[in-house]
């Protein structure tokens, strides 16, 4: 049973993490029916800002608790840009493209951010410094859950109730639900599409670096390959949950993190990532709408 | 006579909207029949139901060939094995194959009364060979009966916008369908244009003795051009009958309150 | 050139030496607590940056430009066929240039050394799986991200009954290329109602499924470590020395590609192959025309698979070891590549795709560091400026005389 319970919250660990990748995509492909697929991409280069942040200011000797709120703070800052610039050159010229046409513009784009970190920062696995010490009130919890997953689960559960605020509740939010539903209707009754379609990108960017910058904190490491398995892995969590839905971004992720959790540590660690992209083809093939999607109808 | 296509309490939800609501209908052989009704009225819903893109909710969808006199259930047939039965359709919004040529586009129509596979196509034997220039010289044909003839060899995206909806007409003359449907053939043409689908659409029943079944919006196209008219309002039927009579209905003049009805 | 062109260009520069700083300049080691600058670096991100802006806008404006004044009637092709397009279906440099082609193609495994031969062979390989994923991407235009899973399941077919049953090679090439059309049906079956992202996505994740059970499953693949000392091909008994070998693999994939261009090149012009593009314009037109849009798909699927298969079979003969590594979603990716970037439906394009993305790396070493990235901005700009490819494909039309059948002929 406590083996059982461990599981249960390395589940939940690895699954607020793919929540905070998930919903990107989500709103991504909610607002333009791309799948970005350099949106794990993003994730690991919020990662990797976080870590240059870190290592610089600790050369310089500052304390942990400013060199945390300033990592965390650039490297949303910075996946943001990335995020924004991405969709200026590589999908915005493609909004009347096939659909095709932008989703193999997007495997470029995510080839091409590999590959330039991977040039800049080498393949090496880089050591994350571990800066934030346990939390003294976690103690009589500290062997089902650790300080990092403490805080990936807070983390997550506020944005979240964040982002569900900012689309049922604000103008911002109610245009992109317009854009969402139909671009060239919500242009014409005067929605700078284009403007929200830019803001989409920032904020599923700096969701993803949260992301990012937690789990580096959490593994202790990341290399420029951390983006292309968690994209994936938030994809698969994506459509499970319903792709466009974000309580079903946050369902499937949960789902997908419980799952790869339980079949490693009752079956066999060796297939962990099988188990993902099974559950991606069973998905598509039995219910491609997802656990909360709604099934559209084909208009012709 | 028996009808060739038969409509019994036809019903189609989405989620909890009727679009269709019980609704019977029938057409004999070398009939053109209309459809009209309000925009949102449920008309192309009909078409989608009997050309097999929705599943509809209840009812019967019978078609009978005129020539083997069998009756076919086209409830839960998929949309190519509805015109492999003899039903072929336009399509409100122009649907041809932009980058082929029109001649291709025709082919394409042909691709379900043919039957070359991969194998012949890589050997290319002589009866790949003959069956491909059969599939040629049937598909000039058709253009020609359309008047489509001097376009040929250009791609269809560039073909000016009332020839593009003559093209959707051949390509679906060319499976040889017994029951035509029409979705809007008018929709976006200029009044000669207009009149001159009148004729192509009495020319393909009289010379091809094809069943014409269309939905459309132009009253007076509408009004010289059919023997009887179903009327739908809301997914109910609210009128049939002949054209005259349908103009004098209470009924239909008050769905269409606002829209001219005899223009 | 005007002033506020440069300004814009020098603002996009300066953006992009903000963006990229931290990555570009800054490395550390937190462990030893060091920090490296390279500064250095900022000052090519800003040439670079400044250099691309201005090319973008430059195209990005000719491109919507060209498209105005064909607005009100679009009359007739000729403008948007380029030069060089022209000249390939002139027959009078066409014939020429073929039979020059032909002959240096011949002698040169003689001409050049046995490292050449082999990086040509190489490229070779990857114009036959570029254009059987040509007939899947380009002509039928399904996605298809997992193409390298089937390149695989034919070199693990030779592979692995070679090891156990001492399958000769030229038995193992129709197999193979059997056994990739029976895994094609096996994914095909269920997947290919799936729209079309979708359909990419499972098609990766079924290549990854394939990769990862190539890795984990020992006893029967022998895992990441691979299979080693898998014969060369044979010709009847005649055992070839390793120069020798190398050559005939190399006439061996020629003529492959012969092949391959003949059966692609017919059945682009058929009954299917007219299906297939039909498909790729519109699925629910197609089907409303009475084709069975899941048989068209699944063979333009299966005939793909086929090709890679063959080519796998091929490839674990000529580097007589293979390992799950060569098999990876990147593999994937590069002949995916090598379609969009030949030109999607075209066979020429494709054969110069394979040979312009596989060589270059080969031959200019510099260039062979910036492979991935390189080949990153080409599937975006690609995208962004030319969808259709170096060659955009130029299908045969048929030219109609009244009275007599067909006489095709190209346009």
């Amino acid at each position: 049973m406590e083996y059982f319970i461990e599981l249960f919250f390395s589940g939940l660990t690895r699954g607020s993490i793919y929540a905070l990748i998930a919903l990107g995509y989500t709103m991504v492909y909610g607002i333009i029916q791309l799948i970005n697929f350099a949106h794990g991409e993003i994730y690991m280069i919020g990662a990797f800002t976080a870590l240059i942040v870190t290592g610089v200011l600790t050369y310089y000797g500052w304390p942990h608790l400013a060199i945390i709120l300033i990592a965390a703070v650039l490297a949303i800052f910075y996946s943001a840009a990335y995020g924004w610039t991405m969709e200026r050159i590589a999908y915005k010229p493609l909004r009347d493209a096939p659909r095709l046409s932008a989703l193999i513009s997007a495997i470029g784009a995510s080839l091409f951010l590999q590959n330039y970190v991977l040039l800049a920062q080498t393949s090496d696995f880089l050591p994350f410094p571990s800066l934030i010490s346990d939390f003294a009130f976690l103690d009589p919890v500290s062997n089902l859950f650790g300080t990092t997953d403490f805080l990936i689960y807070t983390t997550t559960g506020v944005v979240m109730a964040l982002l569900t605020f900012l689309i049922k509740f604000t103008r911002v939010g109610k245009a992109m639900r317009a854009t969402a539903q139909d671009r060239h209707m919500a242009m014409l009754v005067g929605i700078d599409v284009n403007r929200i379609i830019s803001i989409t990108f920032i904020i599923g960017s700096a969701t993803a670096a949260i992301g990012g910058v937690l789990i580096a904190s959490h593994v202790g490491q990341i290399n420029f390959f951390i983006g292309f398995i968690a994209g994936i892995k938030a994809f698969v969590a994506a459509v499970l949950g319903g792709i466009g839905s974000l309580p079903g971004a946050v369902l499937g992720s949960l789902v997908l993190g419980w799952t790869e959790a339980f079949f490693t540590g009752y079956v066999s660690s060796d297939y962990e990532d099988v188990c993902a992209f099974v559950i991606l083809v069973i998905i598509l093939i039995f219910r491609p709408s997802g656990l909360l999607g709604r099934s559209g109808v084909q208009k012709v | 006579m028996q009808p060739i296509l038969e409509i019994r309490n036809l019903c189609m939800d989405f989620g909890g909207l009727r679009a269709i609501d019980t609704l019977d209908l029938h057409i004999g052989q070398g009939e053109i029949v209309a459809l009209i009704g309000p925009n949102g009225a449920g008309k192309t819903t009909v078409f989608n139901c009997l050309t097999g893109i929705y599943k509809p909710s209840g009812g019967e969808m019978l078609a009978r060939s005129p020539k083997t006199g069998e009756a076919r259930r086209l409830n839960g047939l998929k949309p190519n094995q509805v015109t492999e039965n003899g039903l072929a359709r336009t399509f409100q919004n122009i649907r041809l194959f932009g980058s082929m040529t029109v001649l291709e586009n025709i082919m394409i129509g042909r691709h379900c009364r043919t039957s070359a596979g991969i194998s012949g196509a890589i050997v290319r034997n002589r009866a790949t060979r003959e069956e491909e220039k059969r599939i040629v010289q049937d598909s000039y044909d058709v253009l020609k009966k359309i008047g489509l003839a001097r376009y040929v060899n250009e791609y269809a995206k560039n073909l000016p916008y009332g020839a593009q909806r003559r093209l959707e007409i051949a390509r679906a003359m060319a499976t040889d369908p017994f029951l035509l449907l029409l979705d809007e053939p008018a929709a976006g043409m200029n009044p000669q244009e207009t009149d001159e689908l009148n004729e192509l659409i009495i020319g393909i029943r009289e010379e091809a003795g094809i069943t014409i079944f269309l939905i459309e919006h132009d009253m007076k196209l509408v009004m010289s051009l059919s023997d009887r008219i179903y009327v739908v309002d809301y997914g109910k039927k609210i009128a049939e009958g002949r054209p005259e009579e349908i103009k004098r209905n209470p009924a239909v003049i008050k769905a269409y309150l606002g829209e001219e009805v005899d223009a | 050139m005007t002033l506020g062109e440069i300004k814009k260009s020098l603002l996009a520069a300066a953006w992009f030496m903000f963006l990229t700083f931290p990555i570009m300049v800054i490395k550390v080691n937190t462990i030893q607590k060091t920090v490296e600058w390279h500064w250095e670096r900022l000052l090519y991100v800003a040439v670079g940056g400044f250099v691309f802006s201005f090319l973008w806008r430059y195209f990005l404006r000719r491109k919507q430009g060209g498209r105005r004044p064909a607005a009100p009637v679009e009359t007739d092709e000729p403008e948007a066929v380029p030069a060089f397009q022209r000249l390939i279906h002139d027959r009078r440099f066409a014939m020429p240039a073929l039979v020059v082609l032909g002959l240096f193609v011949l002698v040169f495994p003689y001409l050049f050394s046995m490292y050449q031969v082999n990086i040509m062979t190489t490229a070779l390989i990857y114009v036959v799986t570029g254009l059987g994923l040509n007939v899947v991407v380009g002509v039928a235009g399904l996605l298809h991200l997992g193409y390298a899973a089937f390149y695989a399941v034919g070199a693990y077919t030779y592979a692995l009954l070679n090891l156990h049953f001492g399958v000769s090679f030229w038995l193992a090439l129709p197999i193979g290329a059997a056994l990739g059309s029976v895994f094609a049906v096996i994914l095909g079956f269920p997947v290919l109602r799936l729209r079309g992202d979708y359909l990419a996505i499972v098609t990766l994740g079924f290549g990854e499924i394939i990769r990862l059970v190539l890795e984990n499953w020992n006893d029967f693949s022998y895992g990441p470590s691979g299979i080693a000392n898998i014969p060369r091909p044979k010709f009847f008994w005649f055992d070839f020395s390793l120069e020798q070998s190398a050559v005939f693999i190399y006439f061996l994939m020629l003529a492959m590609v012969l092949l391959t261009v003949f059966v692609t090149n017919r059945l682009k012009d058929s009954r299917i192959g007219r299906a297939w593009i039909a498909l790729r314009e519109d699925e629910v037109a197609c089907q409303a025309m009475g084709i069975d849009i899941a048989r068209t798909k699944l063979s333009a699927f299966v005939m793909g698979s086929a090709w890679a298969g063959m080519a796998g079979v091929v490839f674990a003969a000529k580097t007589t070891f293979i390992n799950p590594a060569s098999f990876t979603l990147w593999e994937s990716i590069v002949i995916l590549c090598i379609v969009v970037l030949g030109g999607m439906g075209s066979i020429l394009g494709v054969i110069l795709g394979a040979l312009v993305l596989i060589l270059l790396p080969e031959y200019l070493r510099a260039f062979s560091e910036y492979r991935m990235l390189i080949f990153g901005v080409v599937l975006v700009v690609m995208m962004v400026f030319r969808p259709g490819g170096i060659l955009s494909e130029v299908r045969r039309t048929y030219l109609f005389k009244e009275g007599l059948s067909k006489d095709g002929s190209l346009s």
